[in-house]
């Protein structure tokens, strides 16, 4: 960030810096997917005009969403394990904010360089599950005792998936580092080629269909909602949820979303870069430009709202699975798939 | 009691020989247990057992005369509405309600309907054949002890229509094993389809009944008679309240 | 400062009573899930209660009665025309058909036969009825399984349906339109051509649920093989309409016993499917549709003239018998069990309801299944709760 600026801020001025954009970065871009997908592009999918009334063209909804939602009666069911009740939808919200925290979105707009970037995405986004149980399980409700519990088998079987689609790319870049995965792929070639640089989803197409499979499991959307399931189980582990604490859940299941998508752009889309050669047409310095903080976000915006369009599309496409069969179609079939694209890509990383 | 009313169109008189075939075979087989029977040619077939043969009925029709789907299985109370007709109020006059309505007894014969019967409860049932496209009213006298056998064993599907007939009848099902209420709360007290279970709303406020009785036409031009039906609700609002006692 | 104390003691005791409540429903052989009176796979208010181990159903007992109108008794203090009225709200999605079987057993007991043309009429209103019925469930069941988007083209589809019916009846949904002795009124000028389109866009609508759902991977997996039901244990159920006939029983009432009503004039065919899962429901249904477009078109095309009320008097009093006369509703098949006593109203009214008998097997159907497939199999069987409960 002090590059940008030439200022050297104090540690805590940058602290506070950051979470104000760290909140920046997870609400606008969740607001705006939720109203462009969820309220507009949805609404035109099954043939109807969506919210049209608030704002031009509707898009103050989400406002009046949010304001509906603070306003609501604050409803702790009786029997409820009343602490951990009120503590579930933060500690869902955590792990959206601390996701965020590692996806770079230009040379040096991020909020934390670490070296295992990546596996501590990974790590951190396996919280939620944690605030997804306490949900269910302090609700008292036998829905949302049956929604934690799929949830939590849901999500166990599918980090692994994740994990190893993640595995190929950090292979192929030989870093755990995301500014450096950026890197490789802005630097990479395709035989000999490096306009383009070499963005991952031409290698690791596989990988990219299994990290987007996962993340949908990851993030309980159709086809494998079934800890929310709101034909069978009402609305799963957040059925005893209202008014603000829903909101949460609305917020950290949407920004996730968002952030996964960031995720997925940095790993198999080459990130905040654009093709190197026109980069070099824009700027003498390329990548290393200071320029590419501000358009850097712009560009992960973009190639965020793509994937997050496919999630969306997949989500009010198709069924739901069975329980059973999401996890035979995790342990039987991404699984495998996975393992072998990493033996495939390390036998090629050694012969290139 | 075999049919003895002429079919309606004059005709042919249509002999349904399928549905005689039929009946013959049941008689044939239940013996006395059929106590009478009635054939509308072309139409329907009605058959009434004993009481003590029902539970059989069933398991021989279903098993040796192929009567596999189990349409329904009902009751009808056979006495008059204490309370009167509240309908023909304006037409019958003679059965307007009498004062001491819902004390009043089962007087009747019993020999209602197109096979009679001597209790005030039977049962109906109607079982249907795929192989043969015929339809069988079965139906029973339920004596006063209100208990007859269940279908249950034979077909698995009278099970609610039974518990329906125990709560809205008060008609018990012998080894039926589940009498629970099925739509009634379970506390809930009297038997709503007998005739002698009051209606309140309608007691309480009843309906006008039909003003502006005309004789029946005998000819009429095919406009007026397509208004006709649809003339009578709409003559209810313009009644007077008077014409209602 | 007690008081404080206290509340929290109380919440304390409250929670370990909750705790304990909990745990004891887990160790316990089973859990017993209330599915409704109010959830969103029961449309309506059935309540399902089922003694869970995990999420398999030991046992399932449905709760009926949440909305039982009493038409039976409600029957006997109305006159014949009246009666209609009430006995359009049995099956809401379908309200004309329900007044036929009524209908034509009164006039069965009459005597009378309406003129070819009302009868041409009633069948093409009772195939838009069906069609209108069974486009909801074409994209319900999507819902069911959890892809949201279907049921909005169900919606929108069915609308030209209900256009055509309202602008036939003037009732979109409860028509009240069929009388004794013929129908209300004749059709209006150019329904003819309109609703040919509307079976088009019907037409449609029933390709993309095909490449929708019947196509789809997921829905195959969710439902094959799930919900089986033998073909002689649903009849001894009394299973009826689109649920029996996915068992591979050959039996349509429109075919084989079409009182009053034009289906003899026609030509087309009885679906069926050897399966007898959720998929084979739902599959004969997709396809009866088609044919029910198919049935409509041809109808429109021969539609007869003459009059379309036959001479009745002016205030019908239906002479002492009784009748039973069945039709083959959207839901399966329907009857109306008349006992008249020559007075203006019917002594008894049995109403055979198809929804009651085709939900009557779930105690023995869901036994075994898991949560998930009790939806599948409960949104398969299709029931009205008003067909329920009457």
């Amino acid at each position: 960030m002090s590059a940008v600026f030439a200022v050297e801020f104090a540690f805590w001025q940058s602290t506070i810096f950051k979470l104000l954009l760290a909140f920046v970065a997870v609400l606008i871009p969740a607001g705006g997917t939720v109203y462009m997908y969820l309220f507009k592009m949805v609404s035109f999918m099954q043939s109807r005009l969506g919210p049209m009334e608030a704002g031009p063209y509707g898009s103050m909804q989400l406002l009046a969403e949010v304001g509906k939602w603070a306003q609501k009666e604050d409803i702790v069911p009786t029997n409820a394990d009343r602490r951990v009740f009120v503590a579930a939808p933060y500690v869902v919200l955590i792990s959206t904010f601390l996701l965020v925290l590692v996806v770079p979105f230009g040379p040096d707009a991020m909020f934390v360089n670490f070296d295992t970037g990546i596996f501590f995405a990974l790590g951190v986004s396996s919280v939620s599950v944690i605030g997804i149980l306490m949900a269910g399980w302090a609700s008292a409700s036998k829905y949302s005792l049956i929604g934690g519990l799929r949830a939590a088998g849901q999500l166990i079987a599918y980090e692994l998936p994740l994990v190893l689609a993640v595995v190929g790319v950090v292979v192929q870049a030989g870093t755990l580092n995301m500014q450096g995965i950026v890197r490789a792929q802005i630097d990479g070639e395709i035989f000999g080629f490096g306009g383009l640089g070499n963005p991952y989803f031409f290698t690791q197409f596989i990988g990219l269909f299994i990290f987007l499979v996962a993340v949908q499991a990851e993030l309980a959307q159709s086809p494998f909602d079934m800890p929310i399931a709101e034909s069978e189980l009402v609305s799963g582990y957040m059925t005893e949820y209202s008014g603000f604490r829903f909101l949460l859940f609305f917020i950290g299941e949407f920004a996730t979303a968002n952030i996964f998508a960031f995720l997925a752009a940095t790993l198999f889309l080459g990130g905040w870069g654009i093709p190197p050669f026109i980069a070099d047409l824009m700027f003498e310095a390329g990548h290393d430009h200071w320029a590419f903080n501000l358009i850097g976000p712009a560009v992960m915006l973009t190639k965020m709202l793509l994937i997050t369009f496919v999630i969306y599309w997949v989500r009010f496409t198709y069924p739901r699975f069975r329980e059973d069969q999401l996890q035979t179609f995790a342990w039987k079939f991404l699984i495998p798939l996975a393992l072998v694209n990493i033996a495939v890509t390390g036998v090629l990383k050694v012969v290139f | 009691m075999p049919s003895a009313d002429s079919p309606t169109e004059e005709e042919v008189v249509v002999v349904d020989e399928a549905r005689d075939a039929l009946l013959e075979a049941i008689t044939a087989e239940l013996g006395d247990a059929v106590v009478a029977s009635h054939i509308l040619p072309g139409k329907d077939l009605w058959v009434r057992v004993a009481n003590d043969a029902w539970s059989d009925t069933a398991d021989y029709l279903r098993n040796r005369q192929r009567f596999r789907f189990f349409s329904w299985l009902s009751a009808i109370d056979w006495m008059q509405s204490p309370f009167g007709r509240s309908l023909d109020a304006a037409v019958d006059i003679a059965d307007a309600p009498t004062e001491d309505a819902a004390e009043s007894e089962y007087t009747g014969t019993g020999a209602d309907g197109y096979t009679g019967g001597e209790t005030r409860f039977q049962v109906i049932s109607r079982v249907h054949s795929l192989t043969t496209q015929i339809g069988l009213n079965l139906k029973v006298d339920v004596g006063d002890d209100l208990s007859i056998g269940t279908w249950t064993k034979t077909y698995p599907g009278a099970d609610w229509h039974e518990r329906e007939v125990h709560e809205m009848f008060g008609i018990h099902f012998e080894d039926h094993g589940d009498m629970r209420n099925l739509y009634l709360p379970t506390d809930f007290e009297g038997f709503p389809l007998r005739k002698d279970f009051p209606l309140m709303a309608r007691l309480v406020k009843p309906w006008p009944g039909i003003v502006d009785v005309e004789p029946m036409p005998e000819v009429e031009e095919p406009e007026a008679g397509e208004e006709s039906s649809s003339a009578s609700p709409s003559g209810a609002t313009t009644s007077n309240p008077e014409d209602a006692s | 400062m007690t008081a404080v104390n206290d509340r929290r003691q109380m919440a304390y005791i409250a929670a370990q009573a909750a705790d304990a409540r909990v745990n004891l429903e887990l160790e316990a052989e089973g859990m017993t899930l209330n599915i409704g009176p109010q959830h969103p796979a029961t449309h309506g208010t059935l309540r399902l209660v089922v003694q869970l181990d995990g999420e398999q159903v030991i046992h399932a007992d449905p709760v009926m009665g949440y909305m039982h109108r009493g038409y039976e008794k409600l029957t006997e203090v109305r006159t014949y025309p009246q009666v209609t009225t009430l006995i359009n709200r049995i099956d809401w999605l379908g309200s004309f058909a329900n007044e036929v079987p009524f209908i034509l057993a009164a006039e069965q007991l009459m005597g009378i036969e309406a003129p070819p043309r009302a009868q041409w009429i009633r069948t093409i209103l009772f195939e838009l009825a069906r069609i209108a019925n069974v486009t909801l469930f074409l994209g319900d069941m999507g819902v069911q399984l959890g892809a949201v988007s279907p049921v909005f083209y169900a919606f929108r589809d069915r609308e030209y349906i209900l256009n055509q019916i309202e602008s036939a009846t003037g009732g979109r949904f409860h028509p009240n339109f069929d009388r004794i002795g013929g129908i209300k009124d004749d059709l209006p000028a150019g329904w003819i051509a309109e609703t040919k389109s509307a079976l088009k866009e019907i037409r449609d609508f029933c390709d993309e649920m095909e490449d929708l759902i019947v196509g789809n991977e997921i829905y195959e997996a969710r439902t094959r093989g799930i919900g089986i039901i033998p073909a002689d244990v649903g009849l001894s159920y009394g299973l009826t309409g689109a649920n029996i006939r996915a068992s591979g029983v050959d039996w349509d009432v429109r075919r084989d016993n079409p009182v009053g009503l034009a289906y003899d004039q026609v030509d087309w065919k009885v679906w069926t499917h050897p399966d007898g899962d959720s998929f084979a429901r739902y599959w004969v249904r997709l396809q009866e549709t088609r044919e029910s477009c198919h049935i409509v078109e041809q109808l429109l095309d021969g539609l007869p003239a003459g009059p379309i009320m036959t001479k009745v008097p002016r205030i019908i009093k239906v002479p002492e018998g009784e009748a039973y006369i069945e039709t083959e509703n959207p839901l399966g098949v329907m009857g109306y069990y008349i006992v008249s006593q020559g007075g203006l109203e019917p002594f008894r009214v049995k109403i055979r309801s198809a929804s009651f008998s085709n939900i009557s097997i779930t105690p023995w159907l869901l036994k075994g299944t898991y949560v998930p497939d009790v939806i599948t199999i409960l949104a398969s069987l299709y029931f009205i709760l008003g067909d329920i409960d009457r």
